[in-house]
């Protein structure tokens, strides 16, 4: 069963940084209407780095593995070094070849985080 | 999606009654019973090729006379005009108006050999043979505790929805697939349906008169296959 490895089934079941974050800078949700799959990033944020990251979801092991594999990768990174992270650096995480239907559900999460820093910056710039 | 025989006929009904123009979509319908536009008293009814074993490309559109003659040519094209000078055009009769350019020969030809092999074997014949084997795949399924079925009773095509445990569709039918069984996972194009049902998705068997009770046998195996890796 190469789609559904152990270590995808692994965070699946018991995902790695789950959960709320207090004092979290970003709480930013997106969601796969396509498939009903939901994501929320929390992060905590110094100098523009992530001090500390979790997430809350819901939908497909393919969906919740990646987002809990990206919160082991993400933490200490920069905003610059998250937004470089390429979806062959999540698939590389998942060890599957993923369809055009599921790489989507697989890069839920890194689009919730790159999104949450967007959303960051543009709070911070409108002095907000 | 849950395989239900829609009342068409007293739709259409209603339909001609208040003067509404009745338009259906039968691309679920014509590849598994017979239906009849006349009988039906539709004013357009489609279909597509591509679900009744015709090629990709083609389908039908039929409309009553009176209404394909009113409509304008949606496309311009060789052999859609009857007359053209410097000050007007017109259009030529139906149903050539609507068929400019070279047409799909290959698909046509294609289609009309799937319709003529439907028939040979009876378009009644194909809609028994799909019911038994849904009947077969509900009782298959009600004897797992962990699947829902959606819809598991009245009067229906070969169609079976259900889910396993909370698994999502999208897990569940790539590890199906795996094992060698095509369904579709999802909202199948209705998703107001799914919000009604309180689910994400179904997991959906459709079989046509090329399955067997043998394929609902492994598809079986594989639930049992989803359970195992999901446990």
């Amino acid at each position: 069963m190469d789609m559904y490895r152990q270590q995808i089934m692994d965070h699946f079941k018991s995902p790695r940084n789950f959960g709320k974050l207090p004092d979290a800078n970003i709480n930013f949700t997106d969601h796969n209407p396509f498939c009903g799959d939901e994501i929320t990033i929390h992060a905590k944020i110094k100098e523009e780095q992530i001090e500390e990251v979790k997430f809350e979801g819901k939908g497909c092991a393919i969906s919740q593995a990646s987002a809990s594999m990206l919160t082991e990768i993400a933490k200490g990174k920069t905003f610059e070094e998250v937004r470089s992270i390429k979806s062959e650096q999540i698939k590389e995480l998942l060890g599957v070849d993923l369809g055009p239907v599921r790489i989507k559900c697989a890069l839920l999460g890194l689009k919730a985080l790159q999104k949450g820093i967007i959303e960051f910056l543009l709070r911070k710039n409108s002095g907000v | 999606m849950l395989g239900t025989i829609n009342p068409i006929k007293e739709l259409i009904n209603l339909c001609n009654k208040n003067d509404i123009i009745s338009v259906i979509d039968a691309a679920q319908s014509v590849p598994h019973m017979k239906i009849d536009v006349k009988d039906l008293n539709c004013d357009f009814l489609a279909f597509s090729g591509h679900k009744m074993l015709a090629p990709t490309g083609i389908g039908v559109l039929y409309g009553k006379a009176q209404h394909l003659n009113e409509l304008k040519p949606f496309l311009l094209g060789g052999g859609m005009i009857s007359k053209v000078t410097r000050t007007e055009t017109l259009w030529n009769e139906i149903p050539w108006k609507f068929e400019a350019g070279t047409p799909n020969i290959s698909g046509a030809i294609g289609l009309k050999t799937a319709i003529q092999y439907l028939e040979e074997i009876g378009m009644n014949k194909i809609l028994e043979h799909e019911i038994e084997l849904a009947e077969y795949c509900i009782e298959k399924l009600q004897e797992i505790p962990e699947v829902t079925i959606y819809h598991p009773d009245s009067s229906r095509i070969g169609v079976v929805s259900f889910n396993i445990k909370t698994i999502h569709p999208h897990d569940a039918t790539q590890v199906m697939d795996k094992e060698g069984v095509a369904v579709r996972g999802g909202h199948h194009c209705a998703m107001p349906l799914m919000q009604n049902l309180g689910i994400n998705g179904t997991v959906r068997a459709s079989f046509s008169l090329y399955n067997t009770k043998e394929d609902i046998d492994i598809l079986i195996v594989s639930v049992k296959k989803v359970l195992e890796v999901f446990s």
